[in-house]
């Protein structure tokens, strides 16, 4: 099948859009649905678009901010509004104001009513511990403090034993 | 077990089991991801690895994960992807992702975990049929198990936090992949995928996200993620979906009323050329085994079953059948390989011995 904008390439990207009650169809090739602002390597539904995820994203239009970033992992607003997804979980904070109307367009309500995370015990669970660890054994090892780094190895092993350990021997019992 | 051992048991879906077979599979996926650790997409390499490293022990010692395999994306082939991918375990964005992401999934398939796709944890619960609470309980154990062992980040106001704010909150995606041919071919989808739409949830095809559809399946699924309880938006997209089969049984009934002899023409021409080409493209396939399948089920074809069907619309697509053959093909060694395989599972059984000429 030829692109239908360009009718040279082959089509590889088929967009189908519902407007009007009416299934509209469009095949393009690749460039041509760069051009029209499609991200075609992290394709986002139509409604993605339609909310201003895409290239047209209204938010743009406003009158242009100082491009913040997040304190804590350094994300820009820009990078944000490029690929549509946040550096890390902080974000959230940091973006609260310009994620708020974006969210109520896409969600049914502005905030969070299902499942909540049980409590941690102790704050800090086995495995963050663990990969906290991993990573001070990595730099010991790559400063060549190996002292440390056979105490640290200790420790790792000894966290991982815990958290196999911790899992219940037998699945929850449903009714 | 390693995952290409996958290829030697029966997928899921051809369970050949469950109603009228209109409602092929049934999914339930979270996102989640890890306090105080960037995004995958925006952490680099380094940090990506030691989630994996941390993780990938934990989730394979759950109690819901026993008897599971994993796998470091670096340590699969191209082809070990692809086929994750067309088993649907895992996604066209994780099998692109190098050193640094993996999977970890039940030999069964039911339960899979992609680790640093968009978000840290993708875990789905899968089934055939039409099961989705079934599907859900299954997720909601896996999860309740992995929260007791790594603190997940989550804001009391938004819930679970993703990488995209589109999967804030429940991080949930409920969806289920439906065959209707019948509505196809009455030319009704249009307009309920329009009023399914309208009703804010999202119509794909077979691959998901931004792909077209192809052998009449379409996949339903919740949008919104934010705002709602799990129960609540697997029970409104079970409750639609039902709504969907209804339609389509209604559309077949009609189909066979006005227009019997088109259907049957439909379906012999398919079980013609299915079982007798000797070149078939991925695509041509899928169509001609979409209408094998309804010729089944309206009765039409009697000599073959649904899971012979279903088994074929798995191991056609192309990384599977590069792995039958144990080498990589070109697309046209594939469409014949394909086609082959077709004529073997669906051909008349031969009546006397037959004396094949062959070239000399």
């Amino acid at each position: 099948m030829k692109c239908e904008i360009c009718k040279a390439q082959e089509a590889s990207v088929h967009l189908t859009q519902v407007m009007d009650g009416e299934v509209k169809k469009l095949h393009m090739c690749e460039d041509c649905a760069r051009k029209g602002g499609i991200n075609i390597e992290n394709p986002v539904s139509i409604s993605d678009l339609l909310l201003g995820l895409g290239k047209e994203e209204p938010v743009e239009e406003a009158p242009a901010a100082p491009d913040r970033a997040c304190p804590v992992c350094h994300l820009r607003q820009a990078d944000f509004r490029k690929t549509g997804r946040l550096g890390c979980p902080e974000c959230y904070a940091a973006f609260a104001t310009e994620l708020a109307p974006l969210l109520r367009q896409m969600h049914r309500r502005d905030h969070h009513v299902g499942r909540t995370p049980g409590a941690v015990p102790g704050g800090v669970s086995p495995a963050e511990e663990a990969a906290a660890v991993q990573e001070a054994l990595d730099r010991a090892v790559a400063d060549e403090r190996f002292e440390e780094a056979a105490r640290l190895r200790d420790r790792l092993l000894a966290l991982r034993q815990r958290i196999a350990a911790g899992s219940p021997a037998a699945p929850e019992a449903r009714p | 077990m390693n995952v290409g051992d996958l290829l030697r048991q029966p997928h899921l879906w051809a369970c050949g089991a469950g109603e009228d077979g209109i409602a092929a599979s049934s999914r339930v996926r979270l996102a989640r991801n890890l306090r105080g650790h960037a995004f995958p997409d925006w952490a680099g390499e380094d940090e990506n690895l030691r989630v994996w490293r941390t993780l990938e022990p934990v989730l394979r010692a759950l109690p819901s994960m026993q008897g599971s395999v994993s796998a470091a994306n670096e340590a699969m082939t191209d082809l070990d992807r692809q086929i994750l991918v067309e088993r649907h375990l895992s996604s066209r964005e994780h099998a692109r992702k190098g050193r640094g992401s993996g999977i970890v999934l039940r030999a069964d398939e039911r339960l899979a975990v992609m680790v640093n796709e968009e978000d840290h944890l993708r875990m789905q619960s899968l089934e055939c049929g039409l099961r989705l609470h079934e599907v859900w309980e299954r997720m909601e154990a896996l999860d309740r198990e992995f929260e007791e062992r790594i603190a997940c980040a989550f804001s009391p106001r938004l819930g679970y936090l993703t990488a995209c704010p589109t999967n804030v909150g429940t991080g949930l995606r409920a969806s289920v992949m439906l065959h209707v041919p019948g509505l196809v071919l009455m030319e009704e989808m249009a307009p309920v995928v329009n009023g399914i739409q309208k009703l804010g949830l999202a119509v794909r095809g077979l691959w998901g996200e931004g792909t077209e559809a192809v052998g009449n399946m379409f996949q339903i699924s919740n949008q919104m993620t934010l705002g709602a309880r799990e129960e609540d938006l697997v029970g409104d997209l079970d409750r639609l979906v039902r709504e969907v089969i209804d339609h389509e049984r209604n559309a077949r009934a009609r189909l066979m009323r006005s227009r019997e002899t088109v259907v049957r023409d439909h379906v012999g021409r398919a079980l013609g050329i299915l079982g007798h080409a000797h070149v078939l493209t991925s695509n041509e396939t899928l169509s001609h085994l979409s209408a094998l399948r309804l010729g089944i089920e309206l009765g039409i074809v009697e000599r073959l079953d649904r899971a012979t069907v279903d088994a074929l619309l798995l191991l056609t697509q192309p990384a599977h059948i590069q792995r039958a053959a144990g080498r990589p093909l070109g697309p046209r060694e594939r469409d014949e390989a394909r086609a082959r395989l077709v004529r073997e599972r669906l051909g008349e059984p031969p009546r006397r011995r037959r004396v094949r000429k062959t070239k000399a």
